[in-house]
């Protein structure tokens, strides 16, 4: 593909601080390489606002590759952009036109506090691995391999749940602000596996509350999660949480 | 807290309320369908049907309460699910676009939902609660049908149904947890089908009335 140069105008959502009012605020941005990925265009009008002594646009980032899960927002009304399975990351401009106006916002919800223009708190997803995204595993000598047998097929499964990386888009796309498909991969990916039977119903339980005490919304299966989530995670893993939701509720010995 | 409440409290509990009394609210409508097809059979065997149906006895009594109580369910936590949804996005995207997950039917659940609640409050005033003294079910629907505009709006609320069932079928047995690719193709078929045949039955009522 040749490299192009495009202009382009972005209007950027800026706030300064987690209480004080913010803005979309319009830059314009010439010679715009298309082999560029969104952040580096960032980067470059980042660069421009430095030297004119402007306070620089606060993102998240880190691997630049689509594996940490640190980067993200909202482009255009699509989270990490418009391109299907992809991390705002490895958006490249060159799906954009010349002239394009863009705007930027950060994720939006009540559980994703603002911290400063694009960088939102997603420490509730961690609190939600807190409650129950882990395993008890005995100490000493590790298990042969062969000794537990799980199917290729359920292996695959719970690797499909196991590929998320934590974004947080589903939460940002979900017309609910909804946490269930993060959830759901995580509950779903351990209950397929039997290191995961440890704490299967309590796991369940502490996690669907845990989302519930945060302020995540509740999913009414319009998938848009499963549309924007950049390791394409189905939907199947909400109703194998939903499923083992109603398990627990009949199984687990709490009264 | 007793488990039982602690279910019933959490999202996924009153979702699953939501699914088991959406499904079974459209158990309620086949009958109805089906009940109501009588009329293309004439006056006589409409009004055969009704007095079949009233003779039940305590049976109907029962049915009725039962689905009072399951819209009462269904109703209440609607309105919980909505307005913890409305909250937990307290600031709105200042542009929004769908990836392709959502449909017309799905974006539209509350207000369908509310334009359902709306025309069966009217529905039970105008039939059921009706003054039945000398007149028949019938006699009371034609009445009613006969004006155009009472009838343009049973068939607007008609669509808000069909487009209601369109996405509940398939998103009530998500949120109970019946998903499997041998059939999960199978229930969103089956839901469309559902919706289209229960919209263009219901609808062919007023129509049929209504160009006579
Ligand atoms: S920066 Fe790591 S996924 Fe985008």
């Amino acid at each position: 593909m040749s490299e192009k140069n495009i202009s382009l105008t972005l209007r950027v959502w800026r706030q300064a601080g987690p209480h004080v009012k913010g803005q979309l605020i319009t830059y314009h941005l010439d010679d715009v390489s298309t082999d560029m990925s969104f952040l580096e265009m960032i980067d470059v009008l980042n660069e421009k606002l430095t030297l004119r002594d402007e306070d620089p646009i606060a993102f998240d980032h880190d691997c630049r590759e689509g594996i940490c899960g640190m980067c993200g927002a909202v482009v255009d009304g699509q989270v990490h952009g418009p391109e299907t399975a992809t991390t705002l990351c490895q958006l490249h401009m060159r799906h954009f036109t010349d002239g394009d106006t863009i705007i930027v916002e950060p994720f939006r919800s009540r559980a994703f506090p603002i911290i400063k223009d694009l960088v939102v708190d997603r420490s509730g997803l961690d609190k939600i691995i807190q409650a129950g995204g882990y395993i008890s595993a005995s100490t000493g000598g590790s298990t042969d391999a062969n000794a537990m047998p799980i199917p290729t097929q359920t292996a695959e499964e719970a690797m499909d749940a196991a590929a998320c990386i934590g974004c947080g888009a589903c939460v940002a796309s979900c017309p609910n602000a909804s946490a269930m498909l993060f959830a759901g991969a995580k509950v779903s990916q351990l209950a397929l596996l039997p290191q995961g039977k440890a704490e299967r119903e309590k796991r369940v339980w502490s996690i669907v509350h845990k989302m519930d005490e945060l302020g995540f919304g509740n999913c009414s299966n319009e998938r848009e999660c499963e549309a924007t989530c950049p390791k394409e995670i189905s939907i199947s893993h909400i109703a194998r949480f939903n499923r083992e939701f109603t398990r627990a509720a009949f199984v687990s010995r709490e009264k | 807290m007793s488990w039982t409440v602690r279910m019933l409290n959490s999202s996924i509990g009153r979702k699953q309320i939501m699914a088991v009394t959406g499904l079974a609210f459209c158990l309620f409508l086949t009958t109805h369908l089906i009940g109501n097809l009588f009329i293309y059979a004439g006056e006589d065997a409409f009004n055969s049907y009704v007095e079949h149906l009233h003779s039940l006895g305590p049976l109907i009594h029962i049915a009725e309460m039962g689905l009072a109580f399951f819209a009462l369910l269904h109703v209440s936590n609607a309105i919980v699910l909505i307005i913890r949804n409305r909250l937990s996005r307290p600031t709105r995207y200042a542009k929004y676009k769908s990836t392709g997950g959502r449909t017309l039917a799905s974006a539209t659940m509350p207000y369908t939902g509310s334009l359902i609640l709306i025309f069966l409050i009217f529905h039970l005033l105008t039939l059921k609660f009706a003054d039945h003294t000398d007149k028949t079910v019938y006699d009371l629907l034609a009445q009613s049908l006969a004006n155009p505009i009472y009838a343009g709006f049973y068939i607007l609320f008609i669509v808000a149904v069909g487009f209601h069932v369109f996405h509940g079928v398939w998103s009530a047995f998500q949120t109970i947890g019946l998903n499997h690719p041998k059939y999960t193709p199978l229930i969103r078929v089956a839901g469309i089908l559902f919706s289209l045949v229960i919209t263009a039955g219901f609808a062919s009522i007023p129509l049929t009335i209504v160009l006579k």
